[in-house]
């Protein structure tokens, strides 16, 4: 009896497993499949539909959670990808170690919606390799409940008034970067000293923070369990929205200047299907796809002929949309290159 | 010849799923660039800020298992000294919340814990001031005993309702009083739950890394969370390595130690879970 329903089942596990190859099979061989790496939550995924139905092809979508993790799925030498969007500084890594594929910019003629500004940027000039995808600034999100004083300055992440309100961002860049600005040096400084003032600062704030927080910062602050955050100006948008948000919480960037970062279209040498993913680029810098899909995720998109079609409460919103002189105080992360030795040096001392 | 064959799955598993992965571990551990190399051993041996990480994580771990000994022991005397039927259903409290993923229990913890969480709530209700709880290294231990205390009940529990009852009738009629026959009996026999308790609680505590991000927001982080920084943020392969194999051999040594006390307790009642 025991026997018989062992037979059975391995049977039935055969059968299944030959139904699932097939099927398997069948669908990579019917249509052309574009691989795409992104972060997470960051495009709406209704367009990847549109896209699939529009060009006739399966688009196979897969996140990762930083800039590093990207790396090395990228450097891999099984790496499947098409289509990738790291930020600035990692751009001109890839570009060093010759990684990217030059773009055809006859199949991408829609980067003629971009913004003048958002173009031929230090990580790479003339935009041989990569496309901005999505940009913004790093500041504070306060809670007005809590805080009195208008927010103009790094400073007041080192106000005893706050201790244990403050969520500092857990990435070294970020943090070490808004430190030295507000110590007012460079954040892509090469100084050994300049980096040791930071870290020194930072240790010394160490007893006055809540916690250093990832992506959990926006529920913690949303909750009012927190009087300032650092965070991205694409989170702080959703935190500071009536609806999905917390209407008692507001943004600012520092007068000291701050970070301005870009996510970037890009697509490593190794794709096997660059057209593919160049038609993909061009697609989302179509207006209505760049507005509905920076909608979707609340980051600002540096497409103006799709920011022509938006309306007042992106258009007007100063977190979305900041104002010229926000940008012009802030900086571009660069690549620091072996000196990225020094900035990890520094974050150990100052969290462990 | 038929266990051979059934067990072909599991080694294939195995080789799979652990070995393989491991071999890549001591790869970037060693190998950079196609060549030999010790510069991330010196790396990792020779920074004493991961050494003293290292010695909190042991410190943490320890604190750890020992208040889970603590509480645990207790739990599962009383319930091997249960009717069969309660037992059951009370230790079924006990399995029930393993059921979840650990990652959402922790995450429940925030909710309690949080400025303005249900602990908070109950506090203010019944009168008393509110308290910070999240991000403080209380917190961290509390969640981390939470997770692993059913690891040292049900070992302790399934050791203690094995006891033949007859040696603590013959304890009692040879005059030993209730402490005397714990001490000298009870406890001596429930030795190897407590060796497998101890070792399934210590070793998950000393790797954990979640728990410190989640509750204590990385200002009181571990072993754990150093590999997981250098690996993940910063991309940096060969030192994760081999920081990850210095913890694999702390915990192969606890592992070798813990084997070795059981044995010298000599246990012929056996059956432990290991």
């Amino acid at each position: 009896m025991k026997n018989k329903i062992m037979r059975t089942v391995c049977v039935l596990l055969v059968a299944m497993l030959v139904v699932a190859s097939l099927a398997l099979s069948g669908c990579t061989k019917a249509k052309e499949t574009l691989y795409i790496l992104n972060w997470g939550d960051y495009i709406d995924p209704q367009l990847i539909k549109d896209f699939e139905t529009e060009y006739g092809v399966k688009v196979q979508y897969d996140t990762m959670a930083n800039n590093e993790e990207m790396l090395i799925k990228l450097e891999s030498s099984t790496s499947i990808y098409d289509l990738c969007f790291p930020s600035d500084y990692i751009i001109e890594k890839l570009v060093q170690k010759d990684m990217l594929h030059e773009l055809n910019k006859e199949n991408i003629p829609n980067i003629a919606n971009i913004d003048e500004q958002f173009l031929d940027l230090s990580f790479d000039p003339g935009n041989k390799y990569s496309v901005p995808y999505m940009w913004g600034t790093v500041g504070i999100l306060y809670n007005t409940t809590m805080v009195d004083e208008p927010v103009d300055s790094w400073s007041i992440l080192w106000d005893e008034k706050y201790s244990g309100q403050i969520y500092m961002y857990d990435s070294m860049r970020d943090t070490i970067g808004i430190t030295l600005k507000y110590l007012g040096y460079s954040m892509n400084t090469r100084s050994e000293q300049e980096v040791a003032e930071a870290r020194d600062a930072l240790i010394q704030q160490k007893p006055l923070i809540k916690a250093y927080l990832g992506d959990t910062v926006k529920d913690a602050m949303i909750g009012g369990e927190g009087a300032l955050a650092v965070v991205y100006s694409g989170d702080a948008v959703w935190c500071v929205d009536e609806e999905e948000g917390n209407p008692d919480l507001a943004y600012a960037v520092p007068n000291e200047g701050s970070n301005l970062w870009f996510d970037n279209a890009i697509i490593p040498k190794s794709s096997k299907n660059p057209e593919l993913a160049e038609k993909f680029i061009n697609f989302l810098n179509r207006p209505e796809v760049a507005k509905q899909n920076s909608e979707y995720i609340g980051y600002s998109t540096p497409n103006k002929a799709a920011l022509a079609l938006m309306d007042e409460y992106w258009t007007q919103n100063e977190i979305y949309n900041p104002p010229q002189e926000v940008i012009d105080r802030c900086e571009i992360f660069r690549d620091l290159g072996d000196f990225t030795s020094v900035f990890s040096d520094a974050w150990d001392a100052i969290i462990y | 010849m038929k266990r051979t064959f059934f067990s072909t799955p599991y080694i294939v598993w195995m080789i799979i799923f652990i070995v393989v992965p491991m071999l890549f571990i001591f790869y970037s551990a060693f190998i950079q660039d196609g060549h030999f190399t010790t510069e991330f051993v010196n790396q990792a041996l020779e920074t004493p800020l991961y050494i003293s990480v290292l010695i909190r994580s042991i410190v943490v771990a320890l604190i750890a298992t020992a208040l889970c000994l603590l509480i645990g022991y207790p739990v599962a005397y009383i319930l091997s000294n249960m009717k069969k039927s309660t037992a059951a259903i009370l230790s079924m409290f006990f399995i029930l919340p393993m059921w979840m993923n650990f990652l959402l229990r922790t995450y429940a913890w925030q909710v309690i814990l949080a400025d303005n969480g249900v602990l908070n709530m109950l506090l203010t209700t019944l009168g008393f001031a509110k308290g910070s709880f999240m991000y403080t290294q209380g917190a961290v231990l509390l969640v981390t005993v939470y997770n692993f205390l059913p690891f040292m009940i049900l070992p302790i529990y399934t050791i203690l309702s094995k006891i033949d009852r007859s040696h603590i009738e013959a304890a009692h009629d040879l005059g030993a009083n209730s402490a005397n026959t714990f001490f000298k009996v009870v406890l001596p026999l429930s030795v190897p739950g407590v060796v497998s308790g101890i070792t399934m609680v210590f070793i998950p505590a000393i790797t954990t890394f979640a728990i410190s991000r989640l509750i204590g927001g990385k200002k009181y982080p571990l072993y754990g969370d150093l590999i997981e920084d250098k690996i993940v943020a910063s991309g940096n392969l060969g030192l994760g390595s081999v920081l990850s194999i210095i913890l694999l051999v702390l915990v192969i040594i606890s592992i070798v130690v813990m084997h070795k006390m059981e044995a010298e307790q000599g246990n012929e009642e056996g059956g432990t879970l290991w």
